[in-house]
């Protein structure tokens, strides 16, 4: 859908719209039945990490990102309607019905993938940060994760060596202060993330997640360092609007915490940056709006509708399709026992 | 104690040690707080204060590296590990050092801990959340390997792993913790390391564990229709493995099956028949048969992933060409 417009923010604005707009329909689609299980994990109040770091990026670049990773996978491009076919398990997804939610890929856009493994991920932009030099290619590499995965020594072994072979990685920690049920004061004895890279050599940031344009600033500049060989680790400071996925109703935060984090709304806060510079007005929006919720509304009805994977579809890809698919348990069945009759 | 469900008797379970032995901690991801990913801690935080039960960063190796340290330092830790997806992670300090330490030490000192983990399909979580490992825990030499299927052995069956010198892994079904059933919370069905046999028949024995017990029930009821009675044996534990039991059966009854939901290849269910027909050569009319996962990953499409794992058709099936 094109959202185009004068305005830088408007622009940045229409995609975390897009985000917030699709990420409440993966919602209905979970009530209606029609999703994959229950493993989805909205990424409701982090839109601006996603778009900001989104933006900044350019074609040719990869990146990987952790289970909660719908928004940062629109906002490097990908369609809502295939995300949505392939959270429901259907054929047409972007991984035939068998990734799903939190195995969601796309080579054509960079996405090595998302994640189900807290930091399982995060070393993929190592390797693809070799190649880009291998390959005396400009491409970058980007690390999405959450503030649970800075409890995962493979993190820091992935910056230890970003940092020492100067590759051109980015690693950005969504810091929306929960790793499922934990609190970040309680997994972590300074929760001062962004200090971590120091250790490493790495450039560090921290920035209001709540600033869209902010984040897009900070990791264009880290982003321009990381091609040069000074890769970066940018920790974007957010709050997760809902529960850790969707069955989860947040017991062990109180309403007024929650209530108070929800104020916290980039998108939000990059309309009414909007009108009040007089960038774009109110109705603009509302119709801009509009036009995002008939898109996404169109996500779940095609998804519905989408065709089931064909049952025979279960052995493929599990090696090349060059080579010789794994053997059924009916398939040996029938031969050991068939001949025996 | 009468009827409970599976979640409620490993929380029961958890819930007795824990007074019975100040000793005893529970150490893991959401444990607290949460009251565990699947509900089985709720309360016991409350019940028995934060330095009993221990909410830990995502931190899966030290975890289980912490557990050991305890373990050899006075503890009983029970490690929880949300997913048994992620035992490759702690690959490190179970099998390179919880399972050796007493053998590599001489026997100077043995590792009393419980690795409490929940594997298997039924929620479609994909590939990284639906998996049966069990075979890369009865592959490696040190480790005792628990797997409940039954709201008794939920609770019994745990039990008896906190009563155990050496580390236990502990694996629950996911698909079962709602389950329901009756618990005699004083008597334990059979000791531990031993099978249980719930349904005895002639024509052919089916040697199964965790929720595939219960797709080999459903099976046997239908198969019993067609005139062909099924043993059920339900091993309960895989390491130590009752061979006695298997061995006993399957000389009765000349036909065997094994059933698990782990990948056939190399996995459970291979080591099982190559048990038994080294066992009970001279009493097979058939080969043993292994009814597996399929050698796949698991979909998250639930259409895909019901069939990558047996099902009681499936069994059905190969128990009727079997006996044809």
């Amino acid at each position: 859908m094109e959202t185009q417009t004068n305005s830088r923010l408007a622009d940045l604005y229409a995609m975390m719209r897009r985000i917030r707009t699709f990420e409440e329909r993966v919602g209905e689609l979970f009530v209606r039945g029609q999703s994959a299980g229950s493993m989805l994990h909205l990424s409701i109040g982090e839109e601006a990490a996603a778009v900001g770091v989104g933006t900044a990026m350019r074609d040719g670049d990869t990146f990987t990102t952790h289970h909660r990773g719908h928004g940062v996978f629109l906002a490097r491009g990908a369609d809502p309607r295939l995300m949505m076919a392939e959270i429901a398990g259907k054929e047409t997804g972007y991984c035939s019905g068998k990734g799903g939610s939190m195995h969601i890929a796309d080579m054509k856009l960079g996405h090595l993938g998302a994640n189900a493994i807290v930091g399982g991920g995060i070393p993929f932009v190592v390797g693809a940060g070799l190649a880009a030099r291998q390959k005396s290619s400009d491409s970058l590499s980007v690390a999405f994760f959450g503030d649970g995965a800075t409890g995962q020594g493979i993190l820091y072994e992935s910056m230890n060596m970003a940092a020492l072979w100067r590759l051109p990685v980015l690693f950005v920690c969504i810091n929306n202060q929960y790793g499922m049920g934990t609190r970040i004061d309680n997994a972590t004895a300074d929760p001062d993330l962004y200090k971590r890279a120091i250790p490493f050599g790495l450039r560090g940031a921290s920035v209001d997640g709540t600033d869209v344009e902010a984040v897009a600033e900070i990791a264009g500049k880290m982003i321009t360092d990381a091609r040069a060989g000074k890769p970066g680790f940018l920790v974007v400071d957010c709050y997760r609007f809902y529960g850790h996925a969707r069955m989860d109703k947040s017991p062990y935060r109180d309403d007024a915490e929650e209530s108070e984090g929800r104020l916290r709304d980039p998108v939000i806060k990059a309309r009414e940056t909007l009108i009040s510079r007089g960038e774009i007005d109110g109705s603009s929006l509302d119709e801009m709006d509009q036009n995002i919720a008939a898109e996404m509304d169109a996500t779940i009805d095609f998804a519905a509708d989408a065709r089931e994977p064909q049952l025979d579809s279960i052995f493929d890809d599990v090696y090349d399709p060059s080579t010789p698919p794994p053997e059924s348990v009916r398939g040996r069945l029938a031969r050991i026992l068939g001949q025996r009759q | 104690m009468g009827k409970t469900t599976y979640r409620d008797a490993l929380r029961q379970a958890l819930s007795d040690s824990m007074t019975t032995d100040p000793n005893v901690v529970l150490i893991g991801e959401e444990v607290g707080r949460y009251g565990g990913a699947y509900g089985v801690t709720k309360g016991l935080i409350d019940e028995f204060g934060p330095d009993r039960v221990i909410d830990t960063p995502i931190s899966e190796p030290s975890i289980v590296g912490a557990a050991v340290g305890a373990a050899m330092s006075g503890l009983r830790p029970v490690a929880e590990l949300m997913y048994v997806d992620f035992i490759g992670m702690t690959m490190d300090q179970l099998a390179n050092q919880a399972a050796k330490i007493r053998y590599m030490f001489g026997g100077q000192i043995g590792v009393p801990m419980i690795l409490r983990t929940q594997g298997g399909t039924g929620r479609s979580a994909g590939a990284q959340h639906s998996q049966s490992l069990e075979a890369y825990v009865m592959h490696t030499p040190g480790l005792r390997l628990a797997m409940p299927a039954t709201v008794s052995d939920a609770y019994h069956l745990l039990r008896q792993s906190m009563a155990q010198p050496d580390p236990v892994v502990f694996i629950e079904h996911k698909a079962l913790y709602a389950t329901s059933g009756e618990l005699d919370d004083q008597t334990p069905v059979v000791p531990w390391g031993k099978a249980h046999v719930p349904r005895q028949g002639d024509d052919l024995v089916i040697v199964t564990y965790s929720r595939q017990l219960h797709y080999a029930i459903s099976a046997a009821d239908t198969l019993a229709k067609d005139g062909i009675e099924a043993t059920i044996i339900d091993l309960r534990t895989l390491n130590p493995l009752d061979i006695d039991t298997i061995r006993t059966h399957v000389e009765r009854c000349g036909h065997a099956m094994v059933v698990s939901e782990g990948v056939m290849t190399a996995g459970v269910a291979a080591e099982l028949a190559a048990r038994i027909s080294e066992e009970c050569f001279d009493f097979l009319e058939n080969p043993v048969i292994r009814i597996a996962g399929e050698d796949i990953p698991i979909s998250v499409s639930p259409l895909l992933e019901t069939n990558s794992v047996p099902t009681p058709e499936l069994i059905v099936d190969a128990a009727r060409m079997m006996r044809s």
